[in-house]
């Protein structure tokens, strides 16, 4: 016999064993996973974003897979078209979950807000706000450097190249929050998604006295409490000279938005005098 | 052969432009706006309201726990205002503004003309190290070398470690700083008075001053004033940065090394500033709290550049004005010394206890270079003096691998930028290192609460 015909049937034949022994062992050692579990995460994002309280999709996926009731388990990157699904894979309702969208509570925009000292180090908002109030005199406002927009795993933020600050795109957004975490002057804040997407908010988080704020950014909310008098649905209370909207009480009457006078309330809607910057 | 601390280190040019040069006491300020966490611990707590009347040296806010430290009125005058005032930072904190009529500023003006002191010799003599702490404690006194940790807490060392030497930190290895190389060319006994106060207080039987060679004239100097006691030794140190770092120090004078995780006392050393002791000599000697500093304002375009004695609260600009004001060509104005020190943001602030020194460099000095990709040339490795790896920890905590970061030992890391110093490529080493400690200290404490 050729030495060519002796390698191949010896190699075969280590082939074919190490087959036979791999079959006998998947056989023997089989894990019997939910087939559920796959399916569900098919449904999700996979971005393991962590928002769900959990240490990733697939953990989350076992979690509903196995549980009574899906009360505390929604993903909001998922967003509830899929989370209906789910509820049907696993034969339970889902829970309804307002839907959720990042806002940005600051307009110091340049214009509104002068930059008064240079950073020079490395570009990290965390950095930055460990060092200094930042290169503008406001002690609240967006740092701009970019934290939130490295921190989501969805692309829905972006630096705005002429105001300096983040945009949120409130069709990518999933209102996971990781923004909001990144953000070291916890500025972002996630809000109710609103009816039709229509949502009245103050793009200011500065707590300093009135004139004090104003000196600071043109566009501060200066705390004077007019747009509390206008509101006719008690959604809006001031503290520590800062205004601030609940969205669950808030109808978007919009009174509260032409009412301000630094314009500081920001809404989604088109209005003549105030532009929409989100 | 001169001692000096094993691992790492770097040297800076020393710039020290104003060595040597005699203390000037700057007039008293009319306005000080006195900051309540001017030391590291709890801040403390103020009463005073508007329309209050205060005399210099009075107690104005009182400690706010057992790490935290008294502060005082740093002139008489009325409380004008309780109010935010925001930091060179920007940072706004709590404080309150004192201002003197020309009838308070006289009174002041007699007040330090006549200064007598409180206790004689004898009655010094008399002091336990229980009374010797009470005093240091009530006249908030902190470590002025910088960090501002309350001196009376350190002299108190926690059940089961006993205090061996006390090593004064004489070392200033800052580049141009040198108030406490003046200081202790103009008030030498005093220090050594200081010295022998906080042995006792401490219970120690030995003293080891340390200065850098750098200071031939106070090595001398102290040398021949502590002659008398032979507990006190001074001991001349090599130059070399971050000598005057606690465990550097620690290690160049006794030659122990901190444990990792450990206090100072696990060697048997505590370590203060020799500012510090002459802060506790004037409390001690004339009851007078812990209300004025030598503070350097430096810089090579400044115009009357010097060591200034001045009161604590005292705005920052009005500091430098009489030092011949900023300077046009300034690039950075730095709370500190160059290595350690930190740029402000607005010079509009009050001074406060740790404010050593008051920088201003020139643009072209003080500008960034341009970054670069990491050699792997392991410079960083080399030159930090606790031993740890500085690109590995500054890599992991751009990435956010906290629990990595933490294994490497973050929390060892003092700061003092001689990865950054040394880097070839100008790599912002110790800003990501300074981001991975601050959140890994965030995530230690909150497991500790658990």
């Amino acid at each position: 016999m050729s030495p060519i015909i002796i390698a191949i049937l010896i190699l075969g034949g280590i082939g074919i064993l190490s087959a036979l022994i791999l079959f006998i062992v998947s056989k023997r050692f089989y894990v019997k996973e939910d087939p559920r579990i796959e399916q569900i995460e098919a449904l999700l994002p996979g971005a393991n974003c962590g928002s769900c309280g959990r240490s990733g999709c697939h953990d989350f996926a076992c979690a509903c897979a196995s549980a009574d009731s899906l009360d505390n388990l929604m993903c909001p990157g998922a967003g509830e078209e899929a989370m209906g699904k789910i509820a049907e894979i696993v034969g339970l309702t889902a829970s309804a979950a307002k839907p959720m969208v990042a806002v940005l509570r600051c307009n110091g925009a340049c214009e509104n807000r002068p930059v008064t000292s240079n950073y020079d180090g490395p570009r990290s908002c965390a950095i930055l706000s460990s060092l200094s109030a930042g290169t503008t005199d406001c002690p609240y406002g967006c740092l701009g450097c970019g934290d939130c927009v490295a921190a989501c795993r969805f692309g829905a933020l972006h630096m705005d190249p002429v105001t300096g600050l983040p945009v949120v795109d409130a069709e990518k957004c999933t209102g996971c929050g990781a923004c909001a975490k990144a953000c070291p002057r916890h500025i972002i804040e996630l809000r109710a998604k609103g009816p039709k997407g229509l949502r009245v908010w103050v793009a200011c988080a500065n707590k300093d006295r009135g004139a004090q704020a104003r000196k600071e950014c043109s566009a501060a909310c200066i705390g004077c409490g007019k747009c509390l008098k206008v509101c006719p649905f008690e959604a809006i209370t001031v503290a520590d000279n800062l205004a601030y909207i609940d969205f669950e009480k808030c109808r978007l009457c919009h009174k509260c938005v032409a009412e301000c006078p630094t314009k500081a309330i920001h809404t989604t809607r088109i209005v003549k005098e105030t532009k929409v910057t989100e | 052969m001169l001692h000096t601390f094993r691992k790492g280190g770097v040297h800076p040019p020393e710039s020290k432009l104003t060595a040597s040069d005699k203390i000037i006491f700057v007039e008293l300020p009319r306005e000080v706006v006195i900051t309540f966490a001017q030391h590291i611990g709890a801040p403390a707590k103020c009463e005073l309201k508007k329309g209050d009347h205060v005399d210099r040296g009075d107690l104005i806010a009182a400690a706010g726990g057992f790490v935290s430290a008294n502060v005082h009125a740093s002139i008489s005058g009325t409380v004008t205002k309780v109010d935010k005032y925001k930091t060179a930072f920007g940072i706004p904190v709590d404080t309150v503004t004192i201002t003197a009529t020309d009838e308070d500023h006289l009174h002041d003006l007699d007040a330090m003309a006549a200064m007598k002191p409180l206790r004689s010799d004898e009655e010094i003599a008399a002091l336990d190290s229980k009374e010797l702490v009470a005093i240091i404690d009530a006249a908030g006194i902190v470590g002025l070398g910088g960090a501002t940790f309350p001196t009376k807490v350190k002299l108190s060392p926690p059940p089961g470690s006993k205090a061996e030497v006390l090593i004064i930190n004489a070392v200033e290895c800052e580049p141009y700083l040198t108030n406490d190389h003046a200081l202790m060319l103009e008030h030498s006994d005093e220090i050594i008075a200081g010295v022998r106060m906080l042995m006792k207080a401490a219970g120690v039987d030995r003293a080891i001053i340390g200065i850098e060679a750098n200071k031939g004239n106070a090595i001398e100097l102290l040398t021949r004033k502590a002659a008398f006691d032979s507990r006190i030794e001074v001991m001349g140190l090599k130059v070399k940065y971050p000598q005057g770092g606690e465990k550097q120090l620690i290690d160049a004078t006794i030659g122990k090394e901190v444990p990792s995780g450990a206090l100072p006392i696990a060697t048997g050393a505590i370590v203060q500033n020799v500012a510090t002791a002459y802060a506790v000599y004037e409390a001690v000697k004339f009851g007078k709290p812990l209300i004025e500093r030598v503070v350097t304002v430096t810089g090579p375009s400044v115009e009357r550049p010097g060591n200034y004695r001045a009161a604590i609260g005292m705005n920052i600009k009005a500091l430098i004005d009489v030092a011949g004001g900023v300077p046009a060509d300034t690039g950075k104005i730095i709370l500190g010394g160059p290595m350690m020190g930190k740029s402000v943001v607005q010079i509009d602030a009050p001074t406060v206890k740790g404010t050593s020194g008051i920088l201003m460099l020139p643009e072209k000095d003080s500008v960034r270079r341009k970054v670069e990709p990491c050699i792997r040339c392991a410079a960083c490795v080399s030159a930090c003096p606790m031993g740890l790896e500085p690109y590995l920890i500054s890599t992991l905590s751009r990435l956010g691998r906290w629990d990595e970061v933490e294994k490497a030992k973050v929390m060892n890391c003092i700061e003092c930028g001689c990865c950054s110093f040394t880097c070839p490529s100008s790599r912002p080493i110790l800003d990501y290192i300074r981001l991975g400690k601050t959140t890994v200290g965030g995530i230690i404490r909150a497991r500790q609460q658990k």
